[in-house]
Parts: C-alpha cells; structure tokens; sequence
C-alpha cells in the first residue's frame, strides 16, 4: 500500500499507508495523526483538512483550479501559502506513493 | 404551552396536515418543543414549504445532506442583506445591516479577511492563558450547595470579558456589549425584548457604533499594531473606508458572533450533562475526552437553529423545485439530529465517533469564523471544571429565549456540590 508523510507543525513526521482511491485526509484522520481536523468530513465545505504539498510533489499534485470550490475555502484558510491544498480533495494513486505533506500551525 | 398541560408537542406535529406546519414559531424554541416538528419533516418532507407564516412563505431545508448543499452553494443560495439576509425574518426597509454576512463573494471574503486572523490560530495560542485565569478567578468564586444562576455568573460572565478582549473594549463597561448583542438577536414583539421597534433597535444600534467610531478614529490613527477587531477593520483595504452603517453593521454582527453562541453553548453543555448523566461520568474518567465532548456539546445544543438564504434562480432539491426570489432556511437544529447522518442523534455521547461532522458551525464560505475561538472558550472551562471534579445539579428546566435564530438558554438555575 502507498505511504504518506505527515509531517506537523512541530516537524514530527508520520507515515502511513493510504490504501488507493482514498482521500490524504482520511488517511490522517484514521490512523490519528494530529493536525488535521477535517470538520466537514470530506466535502471541501471547511478548510480545516489544510496541508502544504512538498515541493517535490508539487507536479504530481497539482494545485486547486482558481474559482473552484477547493479554492473558494482556502482562501478563507489561515495561513494559506500558494502550496497549499485541502488534502479531502487529494485522492491516494500509484504515483503519490511516498507522498509528503506539511501541516499548517492549526486548523482554522 | 407550559400552562397547557395536556398539549403533546408530538401529537400536534404528527396530527397537524403537513401544510401547516411552521418551524419558524418562535414560541416552538422558547418551550422547547421543537424536536417532534423536525423528525417529521425529516422523515415525510425533507424540503418543506410554508406558504403562509409570520415572516411570509419559505422553505425549510431539514437533513444535513441537503442543508450542506445549500451551504455550499453559494452562487445560487444568497446571503444579501438587500434580499432579504439570513434570517427567516427579512431585513426591514430603512433598518438594513449591512454585515459581512449578509453579504456574497467578493465583498464577503475582502471583509472577512480584515477581521478573521484576530480568532486564528496563531492569535488563539496567545489568549489562551487569559482565558485560563478568567475562568479559573469565575469558577473559583461560585458558591456551594447554593443554587445560582449558570448563565449569569458562568456563561455570561465568561463570554463577556472574551467579548472586551476581542473589541479591546473597556472590561468593566462590558455589559453595555451584551445589552447590544441582545438587542441585535430579539425579536422585536416579544414582550420581554429589550427594544419594542425596529427604529429602537436602531436607535441602541446607533449608539453601539458611536461608542465604536470613536474607538475606530483613536486606533486607526495609531500606527502601532494592536490585534482587536476595531483595529484590524480600520487598518485593513477592504475596511477601512466603510461608512456608518457598515461599521454599526458589522460591530453588531461580531459582538453577536463573539459571545452569543458560546454563551449558550457553555449553558447547554450543563442542561446536557444532567439529561445525560453518564455521559458525565465518563468524561470525569476521561479527562482527555474534553475536545471530542466540546464538538458533541457543540452539535447537541446547536446555538444557531437557522440561517436563511434567498435563491437567485430556480434550483431543484429533494425533488421540490425552489424559485428564484424564495426564502430558504437552513435547519441546523433538525440537520444536527439527521438520524441518516448521525447515529442516536438526540443523545449526548462524549466519545462520539467524528464528533467534529456537526452543522453547527455552517460549512461553505460563511462557515464560522470564530468557531476556533468558541472551542478554545469551551475547552477551557470543562478542563477547569473536571479538575476541581463538580457536580452540578440543575435545579430546574432551563429557560429559553423566544426566538427562531438563536437557541439561547436566559436562565439555568444549579447548585455545585
């Protein structure tokens, strides 16, 4: 199965296997990794599943088209940054494998 | 209806013709009768219409899945203060509020923008040790085996230092803040109502924004940062030319959003506990279930029962066809007790399983602003009350304010033991 790297505020990484075809959040929020809320369960109604995509990831994971709904709320998100994504909206896939995501300060 | 013995509100809601029923009854959420109304929607008309009420025809969105879809849709369900707002109860000509939530996108977002870092993470890691001391100073004078009133020196107490903090509001003129959030939130013909007219409420509104504008001119001429809300809406673009109005507007809109909700959350989280004793004992042996318990008291007690949107074409939903131009509430209070999207809704359960999925907060872009905040708040006060280990007895129902919007608990008369 793929592996994720979450990685939280405070730099502590954890990796976890995401079974394909499932969200990056949910992957979180199964295996209790800290930092991702996910308030709305998956629907990109919050912005409280917030990651930063590695730089080295950032072509395979491409960034939220301007005037989407996955773009509307991280807009509102605290401390979005240009290599931000809501990770419900990032689904697990063969070329994600070894994937590293970043965690804001906290979920807003 | 509590003079009336024999009414059952569960027989009235399942007797009535489905036609006839009008969730927007004020008196529904004041005697606390509400609940049977909604469970029958839920099941026999999930998208109902009310073609004839007190604040005109509307429909009544009432399973959480459909009262996300309407949250999220923003391009077609409106938030405009000129058609209407987002309250069933239409803005009145001439009286009109023009806050960053009864606004769309663009001009939502620009203003939400200036105000929302204030209740961001980074800002909230700084109150929390304020909010710490304030709550233990509260809990640490309350009497024992006595019974007093939770909302007043508990839950109001609270929320109205954390409302000065957030307006950097003079703390021992604080209450004059409550006042204004309370003559925002009534209904104007209920009896007791601290304003009788729109143009009184107008008139106490007028004087709140006074009282603001001469705080606004002090600090916008102050180029030393300072983090309340009157100083980031007169630094920021998008808000630092707002007229009057805007500024009375948005000033009542947060005094409201920043103490209202809690307020009553912190009340209801009491009333819960009792009706739910277990649940308390498990969180007194669970101390680390705080933040999971907050988000079920969050959801059980449901602070918003509505908001309204207006449609800006005609949309389909659950089979009903909306027209453009009709009022659309938004049930939190029924989407929150959804038996398709919550399992044993109605109960208080500290360890639910993805507590954090309740509608309380709204979802879409006019989602909470302030929920962070609220969290933090609630956080604090059950970790400070599970460590000096209360049991608080309430001594009598609670009472609940008239009206259809805010689920405000006024009275909730307990003894600490």
């Amino acid at each position: 199965m793929p592996e994720v790297t979450y990685i939280e505020f405070d730099g502590t990484p954890h990796r976890v296997e995401v079974p394909l075809g499932t969200s990056v959040m949910r992957g979180a929020v199964d295996n209790n990794v800290p930092g991702i809320d996910a308030d709305c369960g998956g629907e990109c109604a919050c912005a409280t599943c917030h990651v930063y995509v590695d730089a080295a990831w950032l072509d395979k994971v491409a960034l939220p088209e301007p005037g989407s709904q996955e773009a509307a709320m991280l807009s509102f998100a605290a401390v979005a940054q240009p290599d931000s994504r809501l990770s419900c909206q990032i689904t697990m896939r063969e070329e994600l494998a070894g994937l590293v995501v970043r965690m804001p300060e906290g979920q807003h | 209806m509590d003079a009336n013995v024999s009414f059952d509100p569960r027989e009235d809601a399942y007797s009535k013709p489905l036609d006839q029923i009008d969730v927007s009854v004020p008196e529904l959420y004041q005697n606390d009768v509400y609940q049977p109304y909604f469970e029958r929607l839920r099941r026999e008309d999930p998208v109902h219409y009310t073609a004839d009420s007190h604040f005109g025809p509307y429909w009544s969105v009432t399973r959480y899945k459909d009262i996300m879809s309407v949250a999220i849709n923003n391009q077609v369900f409106s938030s405009r203060w000129d058609l209407g707002g987002v309250r069933l109860e239409d803005q009145v000509q001439g009286y009109e509020r023009p806050s960053f939530i009864q606004m769309d996108e663009p001009d939502h977002g620009e203003r939400r923008k200036a105000v929302s870092p204030v209740v961001a993470p980074g800002n909230l890691a700084r109150m929390e040790g304020l909010v710490r001391e304030r709550t233990i100073t509260v809990l640490d004078n309350l009497p024992r085996n006595e019974t007093f009133d939770w909302v007043k020196d508990v839950s109001v107490e609270l929320t109205s230092r954390m409302l000065a903090t957030l307006f950097d509001w003079p703390i021992e003129d604080r209450h004059r803040l409550m006042f204004w959030s309370d003559v925002t939130v009534c209904h104007v013909d209920t009896p007791d109502a601290p304003v009788h007219s729109e143009a009184e409420r107008y008139t106490e509104l007028q004087k709140m924004a006074t009282a603001m504008k001469a705080l606004w001119d002090e600090r916008a001429a102050s180029n030393s940062p300072r983090y309340d809300l009157i100083s980031m809406m007169a630094h920021a673009d998008a808000t630092r030319n707002m007229d009057f109005r805007e500024l009375l507007a948005n000033c009542s809109l947060l005094i409201v959003g920043g103490n209202d909700t809690t307020r009553n959350s912190m009340s209801g989280g009491v009333w819960g506990f009792s009706k739910y004793p277990e649940a308390y004992r498990k969180l007194r042996e669970n101390p680390e279930l705080v933040p999971s318990a907050i988000s079920e008291i969050i959801r059980w007690h449901t602070p918003v029962l509505h908001l309204r949107r207006t449609a800006l074409q005609d949309f389909e939903l659950g089979g009903k066809t909306i027209r453009k131009g009709d009022k659309v509430a938004m049930w939190f209070v029924s989407g929150n007790r959804d038996e398709d999207a919550i399992r044993d809704p109605h109960e208080l359960i500290v360890d639910r399983p993805r507590a954090r999925e309740h509608i309380s907060f709204g979802f879409g872009v006019h989602r909470c602003v302030g929920n962070r905040l609220a969290e933090l708040q609630l956080r604090i006060l059950w970790e400070e009350i599970l460590k000096r280990d209360f049991e608080i007895e309430v001594m009598d129902k609670p009472k609940y304010l008239r009206s259809n919007i805010i689920h405000g608990i006024r009275e909730l008369p307990v003894q600490i033991h």
